[in-house]
């Protein structure tokens, strides 16, 4: 193995100690994944965009700033991320996967984009989603879909398949997905990868292309817990520029990670949730689970089973609540004034132009959920539709309440099913729409939600997922029992999860001697 | 003023309508006034840009108020706080705790193609307002003040009448997208019969007057800044149940508004007394013609699709801050005026007229600095309106201040200025020769005082003049006037008249 594979195998943490401690440059450590991307990515098509470029040149500074003499800018300086596509980087492309906005360059850096520049976080490039991460597997993309590294012919997930694909494929040590239903956790389970959403405002949205605004919210993705705990602690914090974000000081998760894997989880109490299993669940998934639940008890954990019976009405609102919104935030793509323009040829009215570039730039799924939303919220509807869902809303939200008088944290399989085939449900939107089912309680409560490995599901012998969730601004006793499982699973197992995954074909790489 | 003025174009196109007392005759108007109120705050309504009017195009804008992607609304705080100083100074309700909501609608100058407003939450609700109509006080009921922000603006190119229709191109301007606003929406005014129209114009003008008295907007209805629609419906005679209602947009001034109503009365009288129904429509008001137009008719209702903005958290004024705000509300306007009244000695007459000629602040500040109130007041209802006037601006818009012209009151008060030399120390200061004192010294206007210089030229003057002395002698003292008129010329204006009349009567004896 050449010293280039061993720094893509390292975790974020070794990565930032091998700089700090000048085993290796920044630019070697960038240089490694940007050549690892050029060798892979055509197989995988993790990334949209590879900003070599700009990588090397924030990874110049972070070894400038070292040789001179100063202290590391954070506990991650120098360690190269990918960004999922749909938040925004000040001259890089940024498209959302959709040809609407295709060749649109940012004049501004989203508030996450400027804390990872201030991080010393080498940015390596934009990883492919669904569209307007809209979808459950990448396929909604407009760029072509993402393959698991696990099986390319799978599906990664989604909406950020890209971000836990370039995880999964050693790419980036580190990404940043955004969850509105589950876009962060599924596909971390998927790939074999671990991925959390905040507490909704722990994370600033500004410069987040929005989906459903009171659902979206960003979070850190990796290939172990506390990485990912170090990226959430970079991310996170008040923005005022976010009027939904919450003025309270980011919970101290990397610590968190630490005692769990010190102290353990003995005494605390992890709820098993009724409703999220049985039914729809593949038999390998609940086995993988019901062995998580058997290690937890392991550890100490005292094990509770809860019920939250309005977790039923769950994926009903939301399919009605996210549409609702993300009809209306898509509305700005107009052609007015920037992305696609489609039929401004003198003889076609504003209107007309708008029209037409609507229905050339959106794909199926976007018109789709437009539609779906402007009919929930219209007229006569509103109250059936959108109203009666937000109900739905506050009666999961006190279904949570109660629950978390149980137990400290919830848990459940993260995704009904492993990885599926690559164009298996692209006709069947409600099978794809089931994905979500455990993902998307969390999600209409803005509570802590996190996936985390939990084995290769015996069946189809492809990574499922342990969902974790707490109460929120919880997010040091979900992290705590993360950290603890984790431990404890790659200790049962002899190996990580991901140490197992079979070598992806590579390409020649002509340009990697030059890069360095 | 109890009738608009209308022009022999403007009666021409009344042809086809009915005639307003006829239309009175036969129904009852009900009117419902919408006012759009541009707050002065420096910033908009949800991100840092400026909101100067008249800047060059698309140079107040950033990624918050041009909707680029990713970009996210933050509430302006003082906007909120001038709202709550407009519902409280009509006599509303604050909310404790209301929320935004988005209208959805596409059109390419609004960018994100929805206006974040308020919709079922208004920060203000449940007031009043009550209006002088002749001498009467007719009190409008407010159904609601809330927040909203503003759209950019369209400019079409080509096409004769410079709406969108006939347009080769359209330029947008997004300076004002996002720049904070609170409409006002009265509930339906009825029972005013014939005096509808005016009762509208009161309205507006009292509600004008208030919000400029609290510093909250400058209310210019030319520049924008206070926009008016007038939604009007008839009702037979007597029938408690409205009518199908128009709303008229474009009214952009006062008289406007006034016409608007009349026409829109005498509009509808016509069509409903010869058995047609009126369209529930939007109309334009055009300005030259005084008559109103169908604006275009949507196949469908419009339907806005409101939902509350998930992107801001609810606005929820404390009851301190509330009460603090309140406090902290100026005298109303027309409380402080009368009381101005009071002090001044005025006449209703002379009050009125300060207040249509905007002068009242003007009069109450050079007073302030030492003038009398009824010099004050004639100064700057008669000369300087008249400079005003002919240089087609308002009094307030003059380049001089209160305090110079209560300076130049003072020095004819001391006999160092004439009334004709105060007028040209005026015209010297709104020449911008700089401050009165400077003015007389550069100009050389103090009044002749030496009264031997003054006592060669009456001599000189009733030398030239032998029978004028003899005629004041056999008591046609009025003859004097020819003296003191050589005398003035011989000083170049700069003697005191009354003196001049006082030596001459004592030369002759």
């Amino acid at each position: 193995m050449s010293l280039n594979e061993d720094l893509t195998r390292m975790s974020a943490v070794e990565l930032a100690h091998a700089v700090q401690t000048g085993e290796a440059s920044a630019v070697e450590v960038a240089t490694a994944h940007l050549d690892r991307i050029a060798a892979v990515d055509g197989a995988v098509h993790a990334f949209l965009h590879v900003d070599r470029e700009g990588a090397l040149a924030q990874a110049a500074a972070v070894d400038a700033a070292r040789a001179a003499g100063n202290p590391p800018a954070s506990p991650l300086a120098g360690v190269p991320l990918a960004l999922k596509d749909i938040v925004v980087q000040k001259g890089v492309p940024t498209t959302a996967a959709s040809k609407i906005l295709e060749g649109w360059i940012p004049p501004y850096d989203a508030t996450i984009t400027t804390k990872l520049k201030e991080a010393g976080i080498v940015i390596l490039g934009k990883t492919n989603l669904d569209e307007f991460a809209m979808g459950s597997s990448t396929e909604n993309s407009a760029y072509g879909p993402t393959g698991n590294p696990w099986d390319l012919t799978r599906i990664p997930g989604g909406s950020g398949g890209g971000s836990a694909a370039a995880l999964a494929a050693f790419e980036a040590p580190l990404a940043i997905g955004t969850d509105t239903g589950g876009s962060i956790r599924q596909p971390a389970a998927v790939t074999g990868t671990v991925g959390a959403k905040p507490t909704y405002g722990g994370v600033s949205r500004y410069g987040l292309i929005a989906l459903a605004s009171s659902l979206d919210q960003a979070g850190p993705c990796a290939r172990t817990v506390l990485d990912a705990a170090l990226l959430h602690e970079a991310i996170a914090g008040h923005d005022p520029r976010d009027s939904t974000s919450i003025p309270e000081p980011v919970p101290a998760v990397v610590q968190a990670v630490r005692r769990g894997q010190g102290d353990g989880i003995k005494g605390m109490r992890i709820g098993v949730v009724t409703q999220l299993g049985g039914e729809g669940y593949q038999p390998g998934v609940l086995d993988s689970f019901r062995a998580a639940v058997a290690q937890l008890a392991a550890l100490g954990a005292e094990i509770v089973e809860v019920s939250c019976p309005h977790f039923e009405y769950a994926l009903a609102a939301y399919y009605l609540i996210q549409p609702s919104e993300c009809s209306s935030n898509l509305a700005r793509f107009d052609a007015m004034r920037y992305g696609l323009r489609v039929g401004d040829d003198g003889n076609h009215s504003a209107e007309e132009v708008m029209v037409a570039t609507r229905g050339a730039g959106f794909g199926a799924e976007a018109k789709r959920r437009i539609m779906l939303g402007t009919y929930a919220l219209s007229a006569g509807y509103y109250d059936a539709y959108y109203g009666s869902a937000q109900k739905v809303r506050t009666l999961i939200k006190r279904d949570f309440e109660g629950a978390f008088g149980a137990a400290d944290v919830l848990i459940s399989p993260t995704t009904p099913v492993t990885a599926f085939k690559i164009g298996e449900k692209v006709d069947d939107p409600m099978a794809m729409y089931l994905n979500d089912l455990a993902t998307i309680p969390a999600s209409l409560a803005g509570i802590p939600a996190m996936s985390v490995p939990s084995g290769l599901a015996a069946d189809t012998s492809l990574p499922a997922g342990l969902q974790i969730m707490a109460p929120a601004l919880g997010e040091q006793a979900m992290y705590r029992v993360a950290g603890a499982y984790e431990q404890a699973r790659n200790a049962a197992a002899g190996f990580a999860l991901l140490d197992r995954i079979a070598a992806l074909p590579t390409a020649a790489v002509p340009t990697a001697a030059a890069g360095r | 003023m109890t009738t608009a003025e209308l022009t022999p174009a403007e009666w021409a196109a009344l042809d086809d309508v009915a005639d307003f007392d006829e239309a009175i005759a036969a129904f009852d108007p009900v009117l419902g006034l919408e006012v759009h109120v541009e707050l002065g705050t420096a910033t908009k309504m949800f991100c840092s840009c400026a909101t100067t009017f008249g800047a060059e195009p698309n140079t107040q804008v950033c990624p918050v108020c041009l909707a680029l992607p990713g970009a996210m609304p933050v509430v302006n705080g003082t906007a909120v706080e001038y709202a709550i100083r407009i519902g409280l100074a009509l006599n509303c309700s604050i909310a404790p705790w209301c929320r935004f909501a988005r209208k959805n609608y596409f059109y390419p100058d609004m960018p994100k193609n929805f206006q974040t407003s308020q919709y079922d939450e208004p920060i203000a609700f449940d007031g009043y307002l009550d209006v002088p109509v002749g001498d009467e006080i007719v009190r409008v009921e407010i159904e609601r003040a809330h927040m909203e922000e503003d759209t950019g603006k369209s400019t079409h190119i080509g096409g004769a009448t410079g709406r969108i229709h006939g347009a080769e191109f359209s330029l947008l301007d997004y300076n004002r997208a996002g720049v904070p606003l609170v409409e006002i929406v009265s509930k339906p005014i009825v029972g005013t019969k014939a005096s509808a129209p005016e009762v509208a114009r009161a309205y507006v003008a009292t509600l004008q007057d208030l919000v400029r008295s609290l510093g909250v907007s400058d209310v210019r209805m030319d520049q924008g800044s206070m926009r008016c629609d007038v939604n009007l419906s008839l009702t037979p005679a007597g029938n408690p149940v409205f009518g199908t209602r128009t709303e008229t947009k474009n009214v952009n001034s006062l008289r406007s508004v006034e016409r608007a109503a009349r026409f829109e009365i005498c509009r509808q009288a016509s069509v409903l007394t010869a058995g047609g129904e009126i369209r529930q429509e939007t109309r334009h008001f055009d300005e030259l013609a005084g008559t109103t137009a169908s604006g275009r008719v949507k196949e469908t209702a419009e339907d806005y699709r409101y939902f509350p903005e998930p992107d801001l958290v609810p606005v929820a004024p404390s009851a301190q801050w509330v009460e603090q705000i309140r406090a902290a509300l100026p005298e109303l306007p027309w409380v402080r005026r009368e009381r101005l009244q009071r002090d001044w000695g005025f006449t209703d007459l002379e009050m009125r007229d300060l207040t249509n000629a905007r002068g009242v602040e003007l009069v109450a500040q050079t007073v302030a600095a030492g003038a009398g109130a009824g010099d004050a007041r004639s100064w700057w209802m008669s000369y300087l309106a008249q400079q005003a006037n002919s240089a087609g601006v308002e009094l307030s818009e003059l380049a001089i201040t209160p305090a110079q012209v209560a300076a130049v009151i003072g020095l004819v008060s001391s006999g160092s200025l004439t009334a004709a030399l105060a007028r040209k120390v005026v015209d010297g200061v709104l020449a911008g020769e700089g401050e009165p004192a400077e003015v007389v010294e550069k100009r050389g206007l103090a009044v002749v005082s030496d009264d031997s210089a003054l006592q060669a030229a009456i001599d000189e003057a009733l030398a030239a003049q032998p029978d004028v002395a003899d005629k004041i002698r056999s008591g046609k003292v009025q003859a004097i006037g020819a003296i003191v008129g050589a005398v003035m010329k011989a000083t170049r204006g700069q003697a005191d008249a009354a003196k001049v009349r006082e030596l001459t009567l004592k030369t002759i004896g």
